[in-house]
């Protein structure tokens, strides 16, 4: 990370408000949405700017990737600056795996939707969440397929109606409960109308070394809005359940963190960052997997929609890390490097003759 | 390198014992799969090599772990034929349940080493017939029960040296390279081998024409299966990303890939310049391929058919979005599950079309070990120069047999990474876009994410895009990059491997054909001319797109012969899209499909017929 460069704004004409690698907020623009005005989407493509900009990212260093889909339109609406693959539907996974492996000193952002992750995509998500690969995986979860006009997804709640009456009889995937058993090791769930929750879990997550997973409740103002929408508005603001409050102190900011016990779970993360969560569940322990996904199949029986950090693990090694790579970029490694020079080729040939 | 010149003194017809047959026939050996037969074939394989003598080995086995059939082909040729032999010459049967039948298999005159108990006699009596009481002898030398099952098939490389003449010296040293560091192993085999060497020896007179003769014409060569080459052009080529997931005929090249990547590719603090990732399925690996490419990553995969058919989805948004990448096929019999453990030529046009769409590849088309090699390292170049994924077509014949070779070179010019823009280029030019045409060679220069400039990034998308990468569904914008993309692959032809001219006279007839056809095609084309005084030409296709050097092949002659290993005669319909309407009409096709590699005598049956000769 860039050391600080002040705000520039205490000499000189008054000019926008600077982060601290000195880029203004609009330098973490893309371009305009073409999503629904109100789409769930939107909000997470602010909140995504918001926290690349006051964790001082250099845009060149993201990469932001995604499937198909309504979600997966949306890098195209933050970030101008960097690097983006919109690849196929349901694949982002594999193809973030391999971009990540040919440069992992990038950021990898991932964005997908419920469709994407959870139905065509839930195969490579899966095994995504088994390898910990350094990355930060959000689903923008809205229960229905908007492209294609307002069908179920899997993540859609037994009992949600559709526009058109129909009621979902199956069971819904929790792709937080998954994510936890499978080996992420940062899962949280938060909701697209809550800024400041997801903005505090979004800078954490950038402060994190491994798989992050966030699952974030983003309505389809279109499509699953309406009353007997378990992802409406209207339903989140009166179901949303916080499980923990929480607070990010950046590696870079300098305020002195107070540590007290009991009521809060502090977490020191990988690059010097404090993430402090406030437990609002009584004894929630963020680190203890089996206590998480029982706590989410149990708010799940009651309606309930727990949202916060469920699970964080800072020190299981990255697939990075386990697959023991050199420090440069695997991509831009020199000639000298990747191959082997003439007498290696000269004795494999005298042990086949 | 088979030459596949005109045989001199060849004798084909009736055999004697007074008329020798000298290093120019086939063995095959019956086994159980799973029985350990495999280092026994492959000793007696190296044996004959280390007389001096051309060889090839195939293993025709079935999809099975262990118990079912195999059968292990040798053959020997002075005059460097390699291809499968359809007549099997010498038989060794050491599996009661196929006995008779590879009894009734032998050719007339042929000969027969078996199980003593299993009297093979009784079936034939044109075959000379040598009982070897196996079990017996494997009882007397190895005191260990749980090895004997391994141990057995050692005494039957002795009993065929000493029966053909093989000198047991060769048979030792092949042994010590094999056993290398286990001299325990190395004594109990070598055990065996005496033991079969002393029997034979002891017990029967030869009463057969077969006998191996030292020659001098493997000096230098070198020994190895097209999958092995292949891995070593992917090293040399200096591939960074390996996403892969399991699938006969392929996975030993991945294996092969991997263990040369541990060898070369470690630095000294014990890091590695490589990833290899077991994918959880063929769409996750060249989804990783596409990923690892567009972030700057030589990278590759390696499958079979069913493996292709799932990355189709991918192979369009490689092509598309223009994406460089390598793609190994080692071809099986398909359709769908098909025959796993034999060969076909059958995925040519399922990969050159592969995806929905407007889209076309690059596909390379090895035919021979060496060619593994050179065009695996050829693919990583052509992928980045074009950017675009490249298929590397090889089969299971020649990606899992044994194959007698030259040397393989040493790569002689510096890896071509591309057309990728850097920052200090990105300074002068103040930004650029993605899909333009500013060289006239049809294709754009990309960034690497990670560039330090911020008009570096461009959005890569398989939706529609103008030459800026913006989405697009305007058609004008839409089409110009279609028309490229078009252009580049036309633009292709010039940059893939050129197809070898292998003869090229005055004959109004020519021959095509591609990958592991070569070797029984050449040797065919010698017993056409030989039987029939007709000398024809002949060209290997390399590569598609079709070089312009192909238009000109057909265009001067006046009927040509696609020789391939698929139903639908998937090489000739490629050159009917792509040659004028004149010249389609030319083409005629030869076809083998049967699973069993191409062999010569076929094909000249074919033409035979086909031209009433």
């Amino acid at each position: 990370m860039a050391t600080a460069t002040g705000s520039g704004a205490a000499s000189g004409p008054v000019g926008p408000k600077l982060n601290h690698i000195g880029l203004p907020v609009l330098e973490y623009r893309g371009g305009k949405s073409t999503l629904c005005a109100g789409c769930g989407h939107n909000a997470i493509s602010e909140r995504i700017i918001d926290a690349m900009f006051e964790m001082g990212v250099e845009p060149e260093r993201v990469m932001k990737m995604s499937g198909i889909g309504c979600s997966s339109k949306s890098p195209a609406y933050f970030m101008s600056r960097s690097f983006s693959f919109n690849s196929v539907h349901g694949r982002m996974p594999s193809v973030t795996t391999g971009a990540v492996l040919a440069n992992h000193t990038m950021m990898a952002l991932g964005v997908s939707g419920d469709g994407d992750t959870a139905s065509i995509g839930i195969g490579q998500f899966v095994h995504l969440m088994r390898r910990n690969l350094p990355m930060i995986y959000i689903i923008e979860d809205n229960g229905v397929y908007g492209l294609t006009k307002g069908q179920f997804s899997a993540t859609a709640d037994i009992g949600s109606k559709l526009k058109t009456g129909v009621i979902n009889d199956l069971p819904p995937i929790d792709t937080c409960a998954m994510a936890i058993q499978l080996g992420a090791t940062f899962v949280g769930r938060s909701f697209s109308g809550d800024k400041k929750q997801l903005l505090a879990m979004l800078k954490a997550a950038i402060a994190h070394k491994g798989t992050v997973m966030l699952d974030v409740i983003s309505p389809c103002v279109t499509f699953n809005d309406h009353e007997g929408s378990t992802k409406s508005y209207k339903f989140l603001q009166e179901n949303d359940e916080p499980i923990n409050e929480i607070g990010f102190v950046a590696s870079f900011d300098d305020i002195e963190v107070d540590y007290d016990s009991g009521e809060v779970f502090d977490v020191q993360m990988h690059d010097g960052s404090q993430l402090r969560l406030r437990k609002l569940l009584e004894d929630y322990d963020p680190t203890d997997k089996a206590n998480a996904v029982r706590t989410l199949m149990e708010a799940q029986e009651k309606n309930e929609v727990l949202t916060g950090v469920f699970y964080i693990d800072t020190q299981k090694p990255t697939f990075i890390d386990q697959l023991n790579l050199v420090d440069e970029p695997l991509g831009t490694l020199p000639e000298s490097l990747v191959r082997p020079p003439e007498s290696a080729l000269e004795s494999l040939m005298a042990n086949l003759q | 390198m088979a030459t596949g010149h005109l045989a001199l003194g060849q004798e084909q017809g009736a055999q004697s014992a007074d008329q020798r047959i000298i290093n120019d026939f086939s063995i095959i050996v019956a086994t159980v799969n799973g029985s350990g037969s495999q280092s026994a074939n492959s000793v007696l394989l190296k044996s004959i090599f280390g007389m001096g003598v051309p060889v090839s080995g195939k293993n025709l086995f079935p999809s099975n772990i262990a118990g079912l059939p195999t059968w292990y082909t040798i053959r020997a040729s002075k005059d460097g034929y390699v291809a499968r032999k359809r007549e099997i010459d010498v038989l060794v049967a050491l599996n009661p349940e196929t006995a008779r039948e590879d009894m009734m298999s032998v050719q007339a005159d042929g000969v027969a080493i078996y199980e003593e108990h299993l009297n093979l006699k009784q079936y034939r009596d044109d075959v000379v017939c040598y009982p070897v009481p196996f079990d017996k002898i494997t009882i007397s030398i190895c005191a260990e029960a749980k090895l004997r099952k391994l141990v057995k098939n050692m005494v039957y490389v002795g009993a065929v040296a000493q029966l053909l003449g093989i000198d047991l010296g060769v048979v030792e040293s092949g042994l010590r390279k094999q056993f290398a560091k286990k001299q325990k192993v190395f004594d109990l085999n070598f055990g065996a081998v005496q033991a079969g060497y002393d029997y034979a020896k002891a017990t029967f007179t030869k009463q057969d024409p077969y006998f191996i003769e030292r020659m001098n014409a493997t000096k230098g060569k070198i020994i190895v299966d097209g999958n092995a080459a292949c891995g070593m052009g992917a090293v040399f080529a200096g591939v960074t990303v390996v996403a892969w997931y399991p699938i006969t005929p392929s996975t030993s090249l991945i294996e092969a890939t991997t263990d040369l990547l541990k060898k070369f590719r470690v630095t000294p603090e014990g890091k590695a310049t490589f990833a290899v990732v077991q994918a959880e399925d063929e769409l996750a690996a060249i989804g990783m391929v596409l990923g690892a490419g567009w972030a700057g990553a030589r990278a590759m995969t390696s499958t079979s058919g069913p493996g292709i058919s799932l990355m189709s989805e991918f192979a369009g948004l490689g092509y598309y979005a223009e994406i460089p990448g390598v793609i190994f096929d080692v071809q099986r019999s398909g359709p769908s599950t098909g025959m796993p453990t034999r060969t076909q030529q059958a995925d040519l046009l399922s990969t050159a079309f592969l995806s929905h769409g407007d889209t076309k590849h690059v596909v390379l088309l090895p035919g021979s070990v060496k060619e593994c090699f050179e065009l695996s390292y050829a693919a990583f170049d052509l992928a980045e120069r074009l950017q675009t994924p490249v298929f590397v077509l090889s089969d299971l014949d020649l990606g899992m047999n044994n194959w007698m070779s030259e040397s393989f070179k040493y790569p002689g010019k510096p890896l071509d990474r591309g057309k990728v823009l850097k920052v200090e280029e990105l300074k002068r030019m103040g930004s650029f876009a993605r899909y333009r045409d500013v060289d006239g060679d049809a294709i754009g220069w990309r960034t690497l994410p990670g560039t330090p400039h911020p008009k570096a990034a461009y959005f890569t998308r398989g939706s529609g895009h103008n030459d800026e990468a913006g989405y697009t569904e305007r058609p004008g914008e839409y089409q110009e990059v279609m028309d490229r993309l078009a252009r580049k692959f036309e633009n292709a032809r010039r940059l893939i491997p050129a197809p070898v001219v292998v003869k090229n006279g005055t004959s109004k007839i020519g021959f095509l054909a591609y990958g592991s056809t070569d070797f029984a095609l050449r040797e065919s084309l010698d017993q056409i001319e030989k039987e029939h005084g007709a000398s024809v030409d002949y060209m290997r296709i390399r590569a598609y797109p079709f070089a312009h050097e192909i238009h000109d092949f057909v265009a001067s002659h006046e009927r040509v012969y696609v020789v391939e290993q698929n139903r639908d005669a998937q090489m000739a319909s490629l050159l009917k899209l792509d040659l004028p309407g004149d010249q389609v009409v030319k083409l005629r096709s030869i076809l083998e499909y049967d699973g069993l590699p191409a062999d010569a005598r076929t094909i000249t049956d074919e033409f035979v017929t086909k031209e009433g000769l």
